[in-house]
């Protein structure tokens, strides 16, 4: 590509940029409508559907739901998928890899296939439309995240640390707690932060296991999409839309000023 | 995602000799123990689920291959399998085009553009894909944006939504920063040297581009093609709001089986068939991945 024009590069990616972020931002405009309504364009201006986000019981349920099983899933999935990193990265070469391309298969194996499985495993064992069962199977597909991102920060994390540790006379849990904890921390962080969203945002396998006691806030994103054309999903995508780039750009900040010091 | 499981555990092996025995001590046999709460939870959470669904497809109604007979004989079906994987395809194609030259150009450019080319994929990424959804059926409906648009110049409206390319523009976007991601990853670490010394022995900047800078790229271009291609057979939400009668995909049907017909066997045998696809196709790249990975490595 050297000899290709740089300006034909350019414009290719300012237009493949274009098409990654404005279709989504489509939904800004849309949720300050004046009309019950999504057709484009849209006509008046008013904030009542964010209003109804913030006063319908049916958005605030469903929305703190989300959030309670997402700050759950985020703590027991980081906790188990940090085990997991350092099962997989300390134990023998062939035991490691098997059991990470283990871990990872939540990731490939196909949404709905899954659904229907764990909606056959908790019609029999009452789990449908409960915490504890939208825990368990989001838990199971925040780990390969976790997995990854503490397993990224083990293989830089130099280990003949630990040694001088211990050599100095610290317990295996000292050394674990005040050297190798906090030297690995960006990485269980970004496992923790990578959980919370897999599980707010999960919404295939949600949609079979959710009960009309239990809807999460995709759920409930979902069946009003299908149900009526009510703008309050676009002030819901909006304001989505807005937390998730303060956190990217968040984070993206954060890793420069680490990486300049 | 493109990393290869063994590749860390190799070099942990290789500097196992001089580790000293203080260390062997305290990190014993029984590491791998750790892993143990996390096998529990894909046991309890998938394991058991996916072995149900692969016992009632031979079991229910009765014992035996009739789902699997009733699947493959029925013409609905095998035309839904055929344009899953047609689908498949187009959108894996597409993505790649508009995925490469853009991991290239975030390789080349400057810090902060780079953090802006960053950005637009890492937005998308981590939005809620049935925001993402929420705004192509804003975009493609027959009151929509694109409609609204060319009424607007005086040109007759498309029908987009609930039609098949409404589909594949929808899983397009939504899918591509999976391509993105693990093309730029491998680009960035080829070194470039590599292609300054191709010209310094004559070669034209195209023929090094393409002989040495695609070649040692291709570990990214397949994990992310092979990642892109799982995702879209699978690909359940997207398809179900954008698409219609017309363009069904196997994971609505599957759906359709055992949510309204309550018919477990044959969702079940469909799920079966969408599973073996997916394994097999990762049985194939996984190798093709692993191979050229290495060989990046080394030459870089």
């Amino acid at each position: 590509m050297p000899s290709f024009p740089r300006v034909l590069l350019g414009l290719f990616c300012l237009l493949v940029a274009v098409l990654l972020l404005a279709p989504t931002l489509v939904v800004i405009p849309m949720s300050f409508n004046g009309n019950k309504s999504l057709a484009f364009p849209p006509v008046g201006f008013s904030w009542q559907w964010y209003d109804n986000f913030f006063r319908n019981p049916d958005w605030t349920t469903s929305f703190s739901n989300s959030l309670v099983i997402a700050l759950i899933v985020a703590v027991v999935a980081t906790v188990v998928g940090t085990l997991a990193a350092f099962g997989v990265s300390r134990a023998a070469a062939r035991t490691g890899g098997l059991l990470r391309a283990l871990l990872i298969t939540p990731m490939v194996v196909p949404g709905v296939v899954l659904a229907i499985g764990i909606y056959a495993v908790y019609l029999d064992t009452h789990l449908v439309g409960t915490v504890t069962g939208f825990v368990l199977a989001h838990t199971m597909l925040a780990i390969p995240f976790v997995l990854i991102a503490v397993q990224a920060s083990l293989e830089v994390f130099d280990r003949r640390l630990e040694t001088a540790a211990a050599s100095l006379g610290a317990g295996r849990l000292t050394v674990f707690r005040t050297v190798t904890l906090p030297l690995i921390l960006p990485g269980i962080l970004s496992g923790a932060l990578f959980a919370f969203i897999t599980s707010f945002d999960e919404i295939i396998v949600a949609l079979f296991i959710t009960s009309p006691y239990l809807k999460t806030l995709p759920v409930q994103i979902y069946t009003s999409i299908t149900r009526d054309a009510d703008p309050t999903v676009a002030a819901v995508g909006t304001l989505l839309f807005l937390a998730t780039s303060l956190i990217i750009i968040a984070g993206l900040l954060l890793g420069m000023r680490r990486a300049r010091t | 995602m493109n990393h290869h499981p063994t590749e860390p555990q190799e070099t942990i092996v290789t500097d196992m000799p001089d580790r000293p025995a203080l260390l062997k001590r305290w990190r014993p046999r029984g590491a791998v123990w750790l892993a143990a709460p996390a096998v529990l939870v894909l046991l309890l959470a998938l394991a058991y689920p996916l072995a149900i669904v692969v016992v009632r497809s031979f079991t229910d109604p009765a014992p035996g291959l009739d789902n699997y007979v009733w699947f493959f004989q029925s013409a609905v079906n095998r035309t839904v399998l055929q344009r899953t994987f047609v689908v498949a395809a187009w959108v894996t194609l597409v993505s790649l085009i508009c995925a490469y030259p853009y991991a290239y150009a975030m390789t080349i450019v400057g810090r902060n553009l780079r953090l802006a080319l960053i950005l637009c994929v890492l937005v998308p990424f981590w939005l809620s894909g049935v925001v993402r959804t929420l705004a192509w059926v804003i975009l493609l409906q027959d009151s929509g944006v694109i409609n609204s648009f060319l009424r607007g110049l005086g040109l007759p409206p498309v029908k987009l939504i609930r039609t098949l390319p409404g589909v594949v523009i929808g899983m397009t976007q939504v899918l591509l920063p999976f391509m993105i991601l693990p093309i730029y990853s491998v680009m960035k670490g080829i070194d470039t040297r590599l292609l300054q010394a191709a010209r310094s022995l004559g070669a034209k900047p195209w023929r090094a581009f393409l002989q040495i800078y695609v070649p040692l790229s291709l570990p990214g271009v397949y994990a992310g093609a092979i990642i892109v291609f799982i995702l879209s057979l699978g690909f359940y939400i997207t398809p179900a709001l954008l698409g219609g009668p017309r363009s069904i995909l196997l994971s609505s049907l599957v759906q359709n089986q055992v949510l309204s017909l309550l018919n477990w066997g044959r969702g079940g045998a469909m799920g079966v068939v969408l599973l073996v696809a997916t394994f097999v196709l990762l049985a194939i790249a996984a190798p093709l991945m692993r191979q050229k990975h290495s060989s990046t490595r080394r030459e870089a």
